[in-house]
């Protein structure tokens, strides 16, 4: 449905894919399509099946079925033509202790026929003062543009990246963002999978969202949210607890559930919910002490679909 | 750069940076070395002669130590896996690790040929071209027996539990620790199914009776068929992903590496003299050529 006019030769398509672990399917019917120049997102919990579509794809693992090409290739037949062409950064990987940064990119330069000079990537990711760090003492920040550098090293078509700023903390998975958003303007198709809503919104220019090994939507970040018909997230705090009941009941408030002390509202009408909110407290002798308010994210859009949370 | 040559300067260099290989590639050997010339030959240059070769067959077999561990801390870590996104194979990854082992074991056994001459003062080096060759083929086939160990075994503890298995019947009853001829009849003839077994007695004719090449051929080919079984059984093994599982039929694999020193010591049991070589040596060192003392080494 969405963009169908671009769809005449994707770079990266994927049809019905299909792949077990014994008795669990952890990938059952992914379909898209990735469009050079994109930055494509697969969004969705930990154990959607994210990381097992994206290893399918690099070709780390074989399907079970479906059919999947990268490049006009075939990742598990032309697996080493394939290598050649992509670049990634994996999760839950690692370099040997004593490599140091500058060796690293020379080593991962040297497996291919095109790329970039490392001197290049070093200074581009802000790494120049640690070219001579080993691997084991870089931060959890430094690493990951490291990784990220070393997903770069073959100037490659398409760059795949896996879950690129978990485990990190906010300031530093922000720099994170801005180089993924510096790669994106310079019009690099990636496909990165995430479980962080902000990331989605952020960098992407579609976004898949997946649950339990299937796509339950897509397209792009706002066309999800319009669908969805989102209603605005109002979190208060205040000073004396209050039902939920009693919130429920405000204008426009489709719903309200208090999470860790405080009370969040799903409204349709974002500024009569809080003229009558405010109207309440004082009538209770109840006092506001803090007021959120956000725009619908696809957080909201997946609580719908689902009846869950994305990040628990 | 080939990418096997990248891995296997890449690999040295990381070799060179971890304190635990220089104790067990370096610390180590040179210690056993120094506990056989100076203790057990009594500092005697025709019994440190005698047992120049043993100990040289300890630092050779010693390979599979390192090779198991770091492959499989490299797996277990995911080093692997981003290697394996990259266009390196199986075959880049493995025999690098072997061409760096093999890189680094000739210095330590250089020198300790070069403290056995001029420390300790062993009047002739044997056939030096053997040494040559036997150290090739030792560290290439039991290197190729730690990537085995290293694919049959998931975690770092399974691997030292089987290095353990496999290591101590190798310097145990091969002739690397007591002399093949000195112990008892029967576990000399179940030495000659072990792989160590030719890599130590022919280390010893080398150094200490001089055999060349030809005399040797039969251990050498022995080992090179071996390291070339190991080898292409360790590809067929090969993993990269921590949580891959080991294939059903891995075990029959690994027991297949097995194979040619069970005909080899059949064969020998029977109608070869390796042997009798080792018993040879191992008295003349007992009827002393020249010198006035009878060293009588073992412990």
């Amino acid at each position: 449905m969405v963009r169908a006019t671009n769809m005449a030769n994707p770079i990266l398509q994927v049809e019905n894919l299909v792949k077990r672990y014994g008795d669990v399917e952890a990938v059952r019917g992914v379909s898209f399509n990735v469009e050079e120049g994109e930055v494509f997102g697969l969004l969705g919990p930990n154990g959607a099946g994210k990381t097992t579509t994206v290893e399918i794809l690099e070709g780390l693992r074989d399907p079970d079925g479906g059919r999947v090409s990268v490049c006009g290739l075939n990742p598990q037949r032309e697996s080493e033509a394939l290598k050649h062409e992509i670049g990634a950064a994996l999760q839950s990987t690692s370099l040997p202790d004593k490599l140091r940064v500058m060796e690293a990119l020379r080593l991962f330069a040297s497996f291919y026929k095109r790329g970039r000079k490392p001197e290049e990537l070093l200074k581009r990711f802000g790494l120049e003062e640690k070219r001579n760090t080993f691997y084991n003492q870089l931060s959890g920040g430094q690493k990951q543009r490291l990784a990220l550098a070393m997903a770069l090293v073959n100037d490659p078509k398409v760059v795949f990246l896996d879950e690129p700023t978990a485990g990190l903390d906010p300031q530093v998975r922000r720099e994170i963002y801005d180089v993924i958003e510096e790669l994106r303007r310079e019009k690099k198709t990636i496909l990165m999978t995430t479980h962080y809503i902000e990331e989605a919104e952020r960098l992407c220019d579609r976004v898949a969202i997946v649950d339990f090994g299937k796509v339950i939507a897509l397209g792009t970040p706002r066309e999800l949210k319009a669908h969805s018909g989102g209603a605005t997230r109002i979190e208060v705090c205040l000073s004396k607890p209050e039902s939920n009941g009693a919130l429920k009941n405000l204008e426009g408030v489709a719903d309200a559930r208090e999470v860790d002390g405080a009370y969040v509202l799903h409204s349709k009408r974002p500024p009569q919910t809080i003229v009558s909110l405010v109207k309440h407290l004082e009538a209770s002798g109840n006092e506001l002490v803090s007021l959120e308010i956000a725009t619908p994210s696809l957080e909201d859009v997946f609580i719908e679909m689902t009846g869950r949370r994305l990040r628990d | 750069m080939s990418n096997f040559a990248s891995l296997t300067r890449t690999r040295i260099l990381l070799a060179l940076r971890n304190k635990m290989f220089f104790f067990f590639s370096v610390i180590f050997p040179l210690g056993m070395f120094f506990l056989y010339a100076g203790i057990f030959a009594r500092s005697n240059p025709r019994a440190v002669s005698y047992f120049l070769g043993p100990v040289i067959a300890f630092n050779v077999m010693g390979s599979f130590w390192g090779l198991s561990a770091t492959l499989v801390m490299f797996r277990e870590q995911g080093i692997l896996r981003r290697f394996h996104v990259t266009p390196v194979t199986a075959t880049d990854m493995l025999a690098s690790s072997l061409l760096a082992n093999y890189v680094l074991t000739l210095p330590t056994v250089s020198i300790e040929v070069f403290l056995a001459r001029f420390i300790f003062h062993v009047p002739s080096l044997g056939n030096l071209f053997s040494l040559a060759v036997l150290v090739t083929v030792g560290t290439v086939s039991f290197g190729s027996l730690g990537l085995v160990v290293a694919s049959v075994t998931n975690t770092m503890q399974e691997t030292q539990v089987l290095n353990q298995i496999i290591w101590l019947p190798l310097i145990f009853l091969s002739g690397a620790t007591f002399p093949l001829a000195y112990l008892p009849n029967s576990v000399q003839h179940f030495g000659l199914f072990l792989p160590a077994t030719y890599l130590v007695t022919a280390l010893q004719s080398a150094l200490y009776q001089s055999f060349s090449v030809s005399q040797l051929l039969v251990q050498i080919l022995a080992l090179a068929t071996w390291a070339v079984l190991t080898f292409f059984v360790a590809a067929q093994l090969f993993r990269w992903e921590p949580e891959a599982r080991i294939p059903r039929n891995a075990k029959l694999w690994a027991l297949a590496t097995a194979l040619p020193f069970l005909l080899l010591g059949a064969w020998e049991n029977t109608n070869g003299d390796i042997l009798k070589q080792a018993q040879t040596a191992f008295h003349s060192l007992e009827r002393p050529a020249n010198s006035d003392q009878p060293s009588r080494t073992v412990q």
